[in-house]
Formats: structure tokens, sequence, C-alpha cells
């Protein structure tokens, strides 16, 4: 870009770096003249969606942020959870944020996805906290999709190149394929980090008159309006905006980590912010405004990986691995000594002071001067007008089918197919600290707290064709599955992050299913008491004016006190006896059966009834507490026997169910009623099992028994389990061939 | 002067990349147009700049680079060009 | 027993291993920066630790086999000090020429992480005398380039000499022989792709890595 500060912006500049012409009129009334070339850049990425949430903000506020366990919820880089004490007695918190990196990475699948590792991270290491797991939610386009294979390759590639070579372990994750997102594939990562509680770092600046140093890797022209491109509607064209995507350098991301760590337990460190989305500009503006100071940038010391960049490149850059720090005075060397053991460019670049502004020069001459109230504060806030999205009404009758067959369909469908295929490609065991990954057989990832008998069981839910069919209620069901997933490995769960991913807000039907979800997220959070610590919102996921399916994802942190007391679905033991926890009325609206077995996306989704969910799950984590449970699965997508099959897959012991209700075989077998699991005891301690359940209100029968080597439904179906697991194994490997 | 350095696995080591690189050539090329592909090696390309102005010291120091980092002469063979 | 842990920049299983070692053993485990130019005195076992050293760019281990710790690495090891390479710290041994052969590209082209089954083919080194009578040892696995590769004289030898110490049951990544692990000719150094120093206690699915370091104690017990 050869466009200096000289030239004039206008509305319709202003529109092609995505500001409305409302928004640009703004900006003429705050600021009482026209903004120059950089200033409007500063503004477009500052304003854009990405940044401000000006769609979503209103909204964002229905969520509980607060609990006895919330330490910081969101604003910051990430959220903050008080984990108790730690080994030496200090405080131990949790930090951890899921954020999406969807468009980029349907542009460039390798690189977008590797880029959302490595911000995520950033995000949580910059408040102080080491990362100690990631999680990844991803929802590719049908497999037929003629760009679908490519994008699932780069995305799996992208996430397993920086992971492991940074030395995270990705313990957990979940995989849709729908039509809906052959235009957009979602890439949602999380990243969950432990600090000392005492000692977490905030990005205000406290005071003025500190150096602001830049460190980590030189500043390029890489993705340059990444933050307004990823608030914008894909058009045919978008291939084309692949030079805007940035490359990420795990080794620098890594040599970032320890630096930044060893940096901050020098002392030296006042306040500090990655560069992520709008790199130089955000961390800034962020860091000066929310200390309410004003901050100077002397643009010629940033360092610089290319020749002639403009001061409007240099703000706008999105390259990876880069760190701005106010240090306290006077420790300048302390961090360039740090900086030199691990081979990190850096320079101090600024100054705080009192001003209210941000100032750049460049070359001589002052290229931006900007108000940073306006930037922040006075971002866009939009009511935007919504009504009640499309919903899908009750089903009557559901069709039936022969239960093994079905079964064998829906094992081997994309949705429920093994993951083996991608998660094997993911490092699970570096840290030495995993207790349970994708291969374990466990509803939720645990790793242990270094150095103590606590684990952190973590969890990424949301079933999208549920939210599709009922907003409200699927909202509801996503809070209310991780919360089930986490109390299922024995966890206590303690918060979550949500990542919201819609389509165009501007559309009222889109913006409905916003608000109509976030309100039952958020009846489901205070429910469950299950506050939102940190988040992201992620709009305008269209191609050519079709929205992805509803997708509201929940990343969930839980604690477990002792890991002994944890909890699988890989432990089921020959006589061990099966008890099903929870009413099973018979729901198969927008269930899997009706899709994989007769292609029907129709029906309303399972009802969540948050008073039941939470009896239930505190009867079952009791049970795995006291050690009276022996194996656990949460029933989730395919109800009652894809549970069995994946209990009974893990732990290498067939079953035998039986049909204890009214109901047909096949919804006995496939109903996706809610607040339920599986869960196995010693046959002498059922009847007590069921007698306490009783007395706590919880439903609960006896319906089977383990031995054997094949799955059974009392007749209705037998399958060996060698012929489900090969039907389950085979489809990914086979479509990725 | 300008250095240039090409690196392949050695002929007797299997390099499976170029094996992926062949299947997939000769598996479109019936679409493609294009066929008959085979010993295809993925090797790797390393460009330099070096202070020195002699062509025979150039060299020297360059295969010396080889042979103690850019290459491993257990399976790596290479070759250099000085300009 | 007193221990070393080299830690260079992208190595990211230097802290696994030393928690391995000293909750195996109750050794002390000092970190060594891959610019030291000497060693800790008196040291009875380096750890070249797994990870990305360098980013594996130009090639796994080779700009870590060059710093300057290696050179002290190699001395010790000439003078009979134990070292053990995992994984990546495999990759740096066979770079630095402490051990024979080199390790390519997984035959699948792609990372594997997974648990994997093990023979113990040696059983007399000094890091495995401790196994007993166990057969095969279950560790995780997690690398993109684990394929070991050596010249078909090369590997004869290592083969005749019994420097073979573990094989793969099923092998992952095309690794010649199956191999998994192997020592020098002296059997003072060790390189393995699978992770003792994440199968060291139950917790973590296997504990078999655990013996290995025991084996070490043994050593040093009898001497």
């Amino acid at each position: 870009m050869t466009t200096t500060t000289a030239q004039k912006t206008t509305a319709e500049l202003a529109a092609e770096y995505g500001l409305k012409p409302d928004e640009y009129q703004v900006i003429l009334d705050r600021l009482g003249r026209e903004p120059n070339y950089v200033e409007l850049g500063v503004f477009s990425v500052m304003w854009s969606e990405h940044c401000s949430y000006k769609s979503s903000r209103m909204h964002l506020r229905k969520f509980p942020v607060t609990g006895e366990r919330v330490i910081c919820g969101p604003g910051e880089n990430a959220g903050v959870i008080d984990i108790g004490d730690g080994p030496d007695g200090q405080k131990l918190a949790c930090i951890f944020k899921m954020e999406s990196h969807n468009h980029p990475s349907y542009i460039e699948p390798f690189q977008g996805a590797a880029t959302g590792v490595g911000g995520i991270m950033r995000d949580v290491f910059t408040m102080g906290a080491r990362p100690v797991a990631l999680l990844n939610a991803l929802r590719f386009g049908e497999p037929s999709h003629q760009k679908t294979k490519r994008i699932v390759e780069g995305v799996v590639a992208g996430i397993g190149g920086y992971g492991n070579c940074v030395g995270v372990p990705t313990v957990a994750g979940e995989t849709n394929f729908h039509s809906g997102y052959n235009g957009n594939c979602l890439v949602n990562a999380m990243c969950v980090g432990l600090a000392d509680a005492d000692k977490i770092f905030y990005s205000a600046a406290p005071e003025p008159g500190l150096p602001v140093v830049y460190f980590g890797s030189k500043t390029g022209r890489d993705g340059i309006h990444g933050a307004t491109m990823s608030s914008a509607e894909f058009s045919e064209d978008s291939e084309e905006k692949r030079p805007t995507v940035q490359v990420g350098d795990p080794f620098a991301e890594k040599l970032l980590i320890e630096a930044t760590l060893e940096l901050m337990a020098s002392g030296a460190v006042a306040a500090i912010q990655d560069m992520g989305a709008a790199g130089l500009t955000s961390s800034s503006v962020e860091m000066a405004g929310k200390g309410g100071l004003g901050i100077t940038l002397d643009l010629d010391k940033v360092p610089q990986r290319e020749e002639n960049m403009s001061a409007y490149e240099m703000m706008l850059s999105e390259s990876q691995e880069r760190m701005l720090a106010i240090l306290k005075p006077g420790r300048e060397e302390d961090g360039y000594r740090i900086f030199k053991k691990w081979g990190l460019d850096a320079a101090v670049i600024g100054e705080t002071n009192t001003s209210g502004h941000i100032v750049l020069t460049h070359k001589g001459e002052v290229v931006c001067d900007l108000p940073l109230g306006p930037l922040s504060d006075d971002a866009p806030l939009y009511d935007r007008p919504w009504v009640e999205p499309d919903m899908e009404a009750p089903l009557g009758s559901a069709p039936s089918a022969p239960v093994g067959d079905a079964l064998l369909a829906i094992l081997a469908s994309p949705d429920m197919a093994s993951k083996r295929w991608l998660w094997e490609q993911y490092d699970r065991h570096v840290m030495a600290d995993t207790l349970a990954d994708s291969a374990t057989g466990s509803d939720a990832g645990m790793v242990r707290v270094h150095g103590t008998r606590k684990a952190l069981a973590v969890t990424s839910d949301v079933t999208p064709r549920y939210v599709k069919a009922n907003p409200y209620e699927g909202g509801k069901q996503a809070v209310a599955e991780a919360w089930r997933n986490l109390t299922a490995v024995g966890a206590d769960p303690i918060a979550i992050t949500d990542n919201l991913n819609f389509g165009n807000p501007e559309r009222p039907k889109i913006m409905g299913q916003i608000v109509r979800a976030i309100d039952g997220m958020a009846e489901a959070c205070r429910e469950l008491n299950f506050p939102v610590v940190s988040g992201n919102v992620s709009l305008y996921n269209e191609t050519n004016g079709v929205a992805i399916p509803p997708t509201p994802t929940v990343g969930a942190v839980g604690l477990l006190e002792d890991y002994d007391l944890r909890a699988g679905f890989h432990t089921l033991k020959t006589g061990h006896v099966l008890i099903l926890i929870g009413e099973t009325a018979g729901e198969l609206g927008s269930s899997i059966y009706l899709r994989e077995v007769h292609g029907i996306e129709a029906g309303a989704p399972p009802k969540v009834d948050l008073a039941t969910e939470k009896l239930n799950g505190d009867f079952v984590r009791g049970l795995i507490q006291s050690k009276t449970a022996k194996a656990v699965h949460d029933l989730s997508d395919g109800g009652l026997l894809p549970a069995a099959f994946d209990m009974a897959s893990a732990s290498k012991v067939g079953i035998e169910l039986r049909n204890t209700t009214g109901l047909e075989d096949f919804v006995f077998a496939f109903a996706e009623d809610q607040a339920r699991y599986l869960i196995a005891v010693d046959g002498a301690s059922a009847h007590l099992v069921l007698a306490k359940a009783a007395e706590a209100g919880v439903v609960a029968a006896t319906i089977g028994v383990a031995g054997g080597t094949d799955l059974s439904l009392t007749g209705a179906m037998s399958l060996s389990l060698e012929q489900l697991r090969t039907a389950n194994e085979r489809w990914l490997p086979e479509y990725m061939a | 002067m300008k250095a240039t350095v090409h690196i392949f696995l050695k002929a007797g080591v299997l390099d499976v990349q170029g094996k992926a690189v062949e299947g997939a050539l000769n598996g479109l090329g019936p679409v493609q147009g294009w066929g008959g592909v085979s010993n295809v090696r993925v090797g790797k390309v390393l460009e330099f700049d070096l202070t020195s102005t002699d062509k025979s010291a150039a060299e020297a120091e360059v295969k010396a680079m080889c042979d103690k980092l850019l290459a491993n002469t257990v399976i790596e063979s290479y070759r250099i060009e000085v300009a | 027993m007193k221990a070393a842990v080299l830690v260079f920049p992208g190595s990211n299983c230097d802290r696994d291993c030393k928690v391995a070692v000293e909750t195996t053993t109750g050794a002390q485990v000092e970190m060594v920066w891959h610019e030291e130019t000497s060693l800790p005195s008196n040291l009875d076992l380096i750890v070249v630790p797994g990870g990305f050293s360098y980013g594996d760019y130009l090639r796994c281990g080779a700009m870590a086999s060059l710093s300057p710790v290696m050179a002290e690495v190699v001395k010790a090891a000439n003078a009979g000090v134990s070292v053990l390479g995992i994984c990546n710290g495999f990759q740096i041994l066979c770079e630095s020429g402490l051990l024979p052969g080199a390790l390519l590209r997984n035959s699948g082209l792609k990372y594997v992480c997974k648990p994997i089954e093990l023979t113990i083919e040696n059983r007399k080194t000094r890091f495995t005398s401790a196994y007993g009578e166990q057969q095969t040892v279950w560790m995780t696995q997690g690398n993109g380039d684990g394929n070991f590769f050596a010249e078909p004289d090369v590997l004869k030898t290592i083969e005749d000499n019994g420097q073979v110490v573990f094989r793969y049951v099923e092998n992952p990544n095309g690794s010649a022989n199956n191999i998994a692990g192997i020592v020098n000719s002296a059997g003072n150094v060790l390189g393995m792709m699978p992770h003792p120093d994440r199968a060291f206690e139950p917790a973590l699915g296997s504990a078999d890595g655990a013996p290995l370091f025991h084996s070490l104690m043994k050593v040093l017990q009898a001497a």
C-alpha cells in the first residue's frame, strides 16, 4: 500500500474498510475534523464487530459473570477463576478463553487454524498463566462438498503443527460436518492456563511516564485488516483476500511464552497485552484507554521485517507472536536481558502519559492523534432489530427402523464416527499431566494441576442442530451439556467461556437467533451456577446470504480436588450393572437418529429442565466421589445406544441392555432426552444406588449388565463390538485418504 | 557472492514425501493431462549471500556448512552453486 | 544420583524429564541451558529432552546438535556418563554422531501421537536391567519424524551388537526393523522415540517408563 497520511478520507473510503456511513459521521463529529488515513484505519479496526462487539454487547450483559470462584470476568484477555491452594500454600488460578478463527481458516486452513491456536494461547499467557491444555471445536461443510476435505486436512495440520511445537497438550474437542458450514467453516480454539492467583497481569497502564516495550517477532505486512475481514460476509471473490492471512511461527510462540513468564517473574511488568487482532492498534489503545492515560508511540522504533512500511501498515499489521508491555520504571535492562536470552526482538517504542490521546509519530511526522475515549468507550453500540427466529414445531411420531441397522448407520455417520484420524495428529500428553484426552474414553479432558492432587476438567460443547431448531432451548442445552460432561468425570463445574458464531446480525432473524440463544445460555448459567468469565463473538458467518447454523460454542472448566476420584467410560468390567439416570420420555426431534437414519432434520429439540439437570448431575457426581460409580458416560448425540457403544468399546467388554420403558425399542435406543447418564456399578451396590436415587428424587433404573463381546438390546439387536467398532472407526480415515 | 545449496535425500533413502507427491501426480494425471511420473524426490533449496569474493574459498566454506549443519550426510546429499 | 536435563530453545519436555527422573529416582536434577560450555560436575545421567529444538526448522535436532552444551555432552558420553535422548533428544543424539543412523519423516507423513507397545530387546543394558522378566511395555509416542533409518551395514552392526533396545510391536512410522530405541556400542547412550517421561506413574496411563530410570539407579547402587 502506498497511501500516505495526507490522503483524504471519505465516507466511501470508510465504507471500504467496513465502517458504515453513520459510523463515519460519528467519527467526524467526535473529532471535529476528517480523520487522516492512518486514523481511519485505527477507527475501522477498533470499531469492527470483532473488537467492539457492537451488535452483541448489549445482549452479552445478560450473562452472569460473577461467582464465588470468579477472580476476573469478561473484559480482559481471558477469564480467571480461583481453584484453591497450591502445593506451597499459594493461591492458584485457572485462566481460560475460547476464540474463533473462522474466516482466516476458510481462506487458508493451515495458517488460519495455526494462528488461531497461537492467538488464544497468547490471550492466556498474557495474563500470567502457563498454558496447560488446548481444545478445539471444529465445524466443517458436508463431506461431499468440494472444499471440505482440503479444509479438514489444513485445519487439523495447522492445529497440530502449532500446539505440538509449542508443547501444550490438545486434550479435547468436537468436530461436526454439515452443509450449513459449506461456505464458512468454524474453528474455535480454547486455551486453559495455570497461574498464581496473586500474580495475574492486566492490560491497564497504571501510571504515566512508563516505557512501552515491544517484543517478539518483527512486524511485517501480514493480515492487514484481518479484524475487519472477520467482521464481513464472504462473497465468492473472498479467495482473493488470501494475502491478508497471517503466518504463524510456533517456535517463536514457545520462546515468547518463556520470555513473557520470565519477564513477569522478574517483577518488571506493570501491564501487558498481546498483539492480536488489529495488532499494535488495539493493544496500545486498550492499555492506555483502560488505564485512563495517554500513549505516544514512535513507529520508527518498531522492529520491522519488511522495508518501507507505512505507519498505516504497522498499526494494522497482524503479524503473529508479538507482545506489548509497560515496564516498571528503570526495568528496561531486565527486559533486554530476558529478550536476548530467548532470541526475541525488542524495543522501547513509546511512553505512557496523561494526555488521554494516542499519538503516533513516523519519520518525524505526527501521523495519528486521536482521543482514546471515542475509540473504545464511544464505539458504536447497536440494539439491532430482531424478530423471533424460525423454530421447529414439535415432532409428531417418528418413523421406526431396525435398531441394529440404525446403530451401524449412526456410528458410521460423519458426526458420530471416531475422530481418531484428527486427534492422533495432536500431542495430547506433553507436560506429563494428562489424565484423560480424546483417546481415553472420557466425557471431558483432564489435566493435573501440576504438583497437586487437583485436576482441571475441560470440555467444549454445543449442538448446532438444536440451536437452529430452537435457539433458546439450544442455548440452554449447550451450557447444560458442558456442565454434564464435567459432572460425568467427577468434576465440579466452575465457569465457562462462550464463543458465539452466527450469521449476519443486520438480518432480524439472525439477530433473533443471537438474542434467544444468549437468553437460553444465560438462564442455564444462572440456574447451574456456571458463570461466563470470557468469550468471543464471531458474526457475519455467511456466504452469498446463507448463514451458518447458529453455533454458540461453550468451553467449560471444572475442578477435581482429588484426581483419584475421577471417572471415565473406559473402566467398565464384566459383571458391572448398568443404571440409567434420568427420565426417557422419548425425545426424537432434531435427533441424530432422524437425520442419519431417515434424512429428516426436523422437530423441536429436547427440552432442558435445568432443575432436573442439576439434581441428576449432583447425584451422579456424588456417586463418583464416593467411588460407587465405576464408569460414567453422559447421554447426548444419538442417545442411549451410541453411549453404551462408547462405554463398551472403550472398556473392551460387551453390554446387554433391556428396554425397561413402555417406549418402542428404537425410541428407547436413540431418544435424546437431556439430563441423563449411563453409569456402571458393582452388582452388589445396584439396589442401594436405586434406593438413594429414589430418596433424592432422581429417576433411575437398572437397564443392563456388562459382559461378553457384543452390544445388545434384548429383543431388538445384538452386534459384536468388533463390527460396531469397525463401522465407527472406518469413515474418517477412508474419507481423508 | 551468492550461494545456492540443493539438498536431497540420498538415492537409497526412501523419500516418503516424494512417494506421496508421485502418487498424487500420477493419480491426477488422467484428469489434468499429464502422466508417467517416476522418481519424484522432495528436497530443499537454500540461498544466501557470502562476504567472500573468492569463488573457490566460498565453495569450501559452503561445503563445510553443508557437512556440519545444512545436510545430514547419513541420509542427505547436497549440491552447491556459488556465483 | 545426579542428573542434568538440557534445555534448548524450543525444548518442551524438559520439565517432564526433570519430574520423571525426580519422581522415579529421587535424584537431584539440574536444568542446563544450551549455551553452557560446561556441565555440572559428577553427573550420572544427562537427559536430552523432547520438543522442537529450534522449531525443528532445517532438520529435526540439527541445530541443537551444534550447540555449545552438546560438545560437552559428547565429551561426557565418551567418558562413560549415561545419556538418554527422548524423541527430539534421540534426533539430536543421532545428529551429533553419538548414535548411529537418522530419523526420517514418518511414513504416513503425519505427526502421530498414541500409546504404543514396545518389546524390550536387550534387558542387559544399564537402561533396562530393572525390567526383569517384563517382555513388553506401553509408552506414549508423539512425533512427526520417528522413522529410524541406517545404511544396511550399519543396521546389521546395530542388530548384531544387541544395540536395539526397544522395538515396536506395531510399526507406527516405517522405522527400519521396527526400531524404537537404540544404544551406542558402549551401551551408555540411549536414544528412543517413545516417552518414558510421560509414562512414569499409573495416573498417566502407564508406569512402564519408571523401570528405565530405576535401572540407572540399580547400576549406581551396584557400583
